[in-house]
């Protein structure tokens, strides 16, 4: 993420106290150095409310995770029940992939990945999608 | 004595209205409600929190659009020392 540019924010209920001891014993054992992403703490849920991610019958922010343009646009959005984790190569995909459309105004296809043909929309192409682009 | 703005319980100021929004003069009852306005081609809603900063090893406030004119993910999740 840092590569591309993105910065990062983790949100949770846990207050700011529990994020630094969680960061010195565990998840420095799990990533080298610990995580580098500002921990923020949502007690009481308000802002997690505020994105739809606040369970008020457990009092917690589930799992979301949105993407924010440079203009504070959200461009994307996912929320999982907390049994499933995320998968961060997909994020990174759908990163690459708004970049180079905000670059470039052009639009990436189902499972675009960098190199991949992309798509200009505009009256030629309707209907001779086909022409550029298959599965 | 701690500092003040390190105390044990810090009220961050949560979400944050528009700067040209107007008092919300609602009873009490409905602004309990929360009402969801992040959604997908919209502005995000903008907040500040208390959060731990690895960087530095301090606290310290974090407002959303500070970093304006970036890319960010902003990550929700359950709990700290929880499992997945």
């Amino acid at each position: 993420m840092q590569e591309l540019g993105v910065v990062v924010l983790a949100v949770s209920t846990d207050s700011r106290f529990t994020h630094k001891i969680w960061q010195e014993q565990e998840l420095s054992k799990m990533v080298d150095g610990g995580v580098p992403f500002p921990m923020l703490s949502d007690a009481g849920g308000r802002i997690g409310a505020v994105y739809g991610v606040y369970d008020e019958a457990a009092g917690v922010d589930i799992r979301g995770r949105f993407l924010i343009d440079p203009d504070f646009v959200i461009r994307a959005m996912e929320v999982l029940t907390p049994e499933v984790g995320r998968n961060p190569a997909e994020l990174v995909r759908q990163v690459k992939a708004y970049q180079h459309v905000v670059r470039t105004g052009e639009v990436t296809p189902s499972g675009w990945n960098p190199g991949d043909t992309t798509l200009t929309p505009g009256p030629e192409l309707v209907g001779k999608v086909w022409t550029k682009w298959k599965p | 004595m701690a500092d003040r703005k390190q105390g044990c319980v810090a009220a961050a100021a949560g979400p944050l209205a528009p700067s040209d929004a107007r008092e919300v003069t609602a009873p009490a009852t409905m602004q309990e409600v929360p009402r969801m306005l992040a959604k997908v081609g919209r502005e995000a809603p903008d907040f500040e929190a208390i959060a731990f900063m690895p960087a530095t090893g301090d606290f310290g406030p974090v407002r959303l659009s500070d970093h304006r004119g970036k890319w960010i993910t902003l990550c929700f999740y359950p709990g700290d020392f929880t499992f997945v």
